[in-house]
């Protein structure tokens, strides 16, 4: 059971109320503001997805393999086969644990870990996108496909939500919450003991009667199903799914850079890490390339511009605070508060 | 207790034991002695099924230990106290007790077993919510032999528990076998601290690339001329 502090009961209300906040504020431009949340919370699930596994030494470059598979299954099971996303998603999902344990078992068997792990989930990342671009008189190639729209507005059978963005946005934080969960439920979870335990020491794990290779199959399962599911909503919700978008290896640097920046142990870290980097990126983006002053300057090198710089913070923030944002302020703030109850011993003793 | 025959193991084209045989009776301590490179700690990882044995036969109780997976050794009653230590470094000194009792059997007397663990060494509950990694020497082998114990084995393997500690500690570190001794486990221990480890134990196999040179009795050995050339420098 998890009991909730009244500090995060102000913060769910808060993220309850906040499509009407923005309606409030910037009644103008509501649906750029709701679609940069809708991103941020979708992007929180699939990165808190991608930590549950991260967390534990497994650095994983095949989550954008996972999330094209449930984002591609459903919409091509929906566009070719007229099953509903509801249907299709669960498919996806269970497509992508079995392709997360074909991948895992060999690999944790023969205890390929750290940069060789990265490696083959980097291969697989890669596999996946070449299947994509390879069939693409289904798939659209590399220049993605869309859902077959159902009607004109919400659809609740084709689980079309994108026309009405205040529905989408529940549907979002729903999706995210559910994640945040997800990491507390593995956090408590003898498996997270486990899980550490083998990343410090994997030969004293297995002697202390854990089944390492089990262990990691089911966080490597669990974290799978995560994506793939995030990446089928996402799809939903943009109403087009591409290969750079939803599946390859830039998804897959994009959630890994994204949770280490956020903080990889802290259970809000990866949304804290979805939040700066997509305001971040979004910043720049409209900063440099609404730029006249810059456009005059480089011309149309400055179109990229953004993107160099984005790189290059993401550089700088993992060098400089290795725990991430969250974890670096959490930090800073228990030290604080040891000092604190230092000075206040010190005052009464 | 434990009965090993013509047991060859290695790693890839490597092979590092060649026909090893021996026995450990129930209450008995038991060293296998040997220089670096000897196979020792090949020895242990064969038994506790970190390494697949390539011929030969090991039976726990008369249970065959060839086709049974590491993490499963445990159920035997077999606890692995690894070379130098193998503790979690970054988990507290509780918190490696714990995984200790991470088998199902063992996790319903998790706080009875850990009682017992602060109880015989009283210095790990001192130090309970210290992380493993920040002790010394001498206190991580405490804490690595208390993660062994908290799953109640029957046998015990200890992989040089003297390894990389200072000649004190080492006293120490042999005063904690003793102790274990004296509470009825069975000890396997595999040492190149030759006298130390004689002291303690009642029988030693001597291992030589690979192979068994000579055992006996712990008197017998160390009268050994062979042993005392050898191992002790006399």
């Amino acid at each position: 059971m998890i009991r909730f502090s009244p500090a995060a009961i102000i913060g769910i209300v808060a993220l309850l109320l906040l499509p009407f906040a923005v309606r409030f504020f910037f009644a103008a431009s509501e649906k750029y503001y709701l679609h940069l949340l809708i991103q941020i919370l979708l992007w929180s699930f699939i990165y808190t997805g991608w930590s549950l596994m991260g967390r534990f030494g497994l650095t994983s470059l095949g989550h954008g393999a996972f999330t094209g598979i449930g984002a591609y299954t459903t919409v091509l099971l929906w566009n070719f086969a007229g099953l509903t996303p509801w249907l299709g998603i669960p498919v996806g999902v269970v497509l992508s644990v079995i392709v997360a344990l074909l991948v895992g078992y060999p690999c944790f068997r023969l205890r390929i870990t750290g940069h060789y792990f990265a490696l083959m989930t980097l291969a697989l990342t890669e596999f996946v996108r070449l299947c994509i671009v390879g069939l693409r008189d289904y798939t659209g190639g590399s220049l993605g496909t869309q859902p077959r729209r159902y009607g004109d507005g919400v659809s609740l059978y084709a689980m079309q939500f994108e026309p009405d963005r205040v529905l989408s946005y529940y549907v979002a934080l729903a999706l995210w919450a559910f994640g945040i969960w997800m990491w507390l439920k593995v956090d408590r979870s003898m498996d997270r003991y486990a899980l550490d335990a083998a990343n410090q020491d994997e030969d004293a794990a297995a002697s202390v009667g854990i089944d390492v290779t089990r262990e990691k199959l089911k966080i490597t399962g669990l974290s799978a199903a995560m994506c793939a599911l995030g990446g089928a909503i996402y799809g939903q919700y943009q109403m087009y799914i591409g290969p750079d978008t939803i599946a390859g290896l830039g998804v897959s640097l994009n959630i890994v850079f994204a949770v280490i920046a956020g903080g990889l142990w802290v259970p809000l870290g990866p949304t804290v890490g979805a939040v700066f980097t997509q305001l971040l990126s979004e910043t720049l983006r409209v900063g440099m390339q609404g730029s006249a002053t810059l456009r005059d300057w480089l011309g149309s090198a400055a179109l990229a511009l953004d993107t160099a710089v984005y790189g290059l913070l993401l550089v700088l923030f993992i060098i400089y605070m290795p725990k991430g944002i969250l974890g670096t302020l959490m930090e800073w703030r228990g030290r604080r508060k040891r000092i604190a109850d230092t000075a206040a011993v010190a005052r009464t003793g | 207790m434990l009965a090993l025959a013509n047991i060859d193991a290695g790693y890839g084209g490597f092979q590092a034991l060649f026909g090893v045989s021996m026995s450990v009776n129930a209450g008995e301590a038991v060293a296998v002695l040997g220089a670096n490179g000897a196979g020792k700690t090949t020895l242990l990882r064969v038994i506790s099924g970190l390494l697949p044995a390539m011929r030969g036969e090991m039976t726990m109780e008369g249970v065959s230990l060839r086709v049974i997976a590491p993490h499963r050794i445990l159920e035997t009653g077999i606890a692995h106290v690894p070379e130098s230590r193998r503790l979690f470094p970054r988990l507290s000194v509780e918190a490696n007790l714990k995984m200790g009792a991470f088998v199902p059997a063992a996790r319903k007397r998790f706080a009875e077993r850990l009682d017992y663990v602060y109880g015989l060494f009283p210095r790990l509950k001192e130090r309970r919510h210290q992380l493993a990694g920040t002790m010394s020497g001498g206190e991580q082998q405490m804490c690595a032999i208390g993660r062994a114990l908290m799953s109640g084995p029957k046998l015990v393997l200890l992989d040089e528990p003297s390894m990389g500690l200072a000649p004190v500690v080492v006293a120490q570190v042999f005063e904690l076998v003793r102790r274990i001794r004296s509470e009825g486990y069975t000890v396997l221990i595999v040492e190149q601290n030759v006298a130390q480890v004689l002291k303690v134990a009642d029988r030693a196999y001597l291992l030589e690339v690979g192979r068994i040179k000579a055992s006996g009795s712990a008197a017998e050995l160390l009268a050994s001329d062979e042993v005392r050339r050898a191992y002790m420098g006399i």
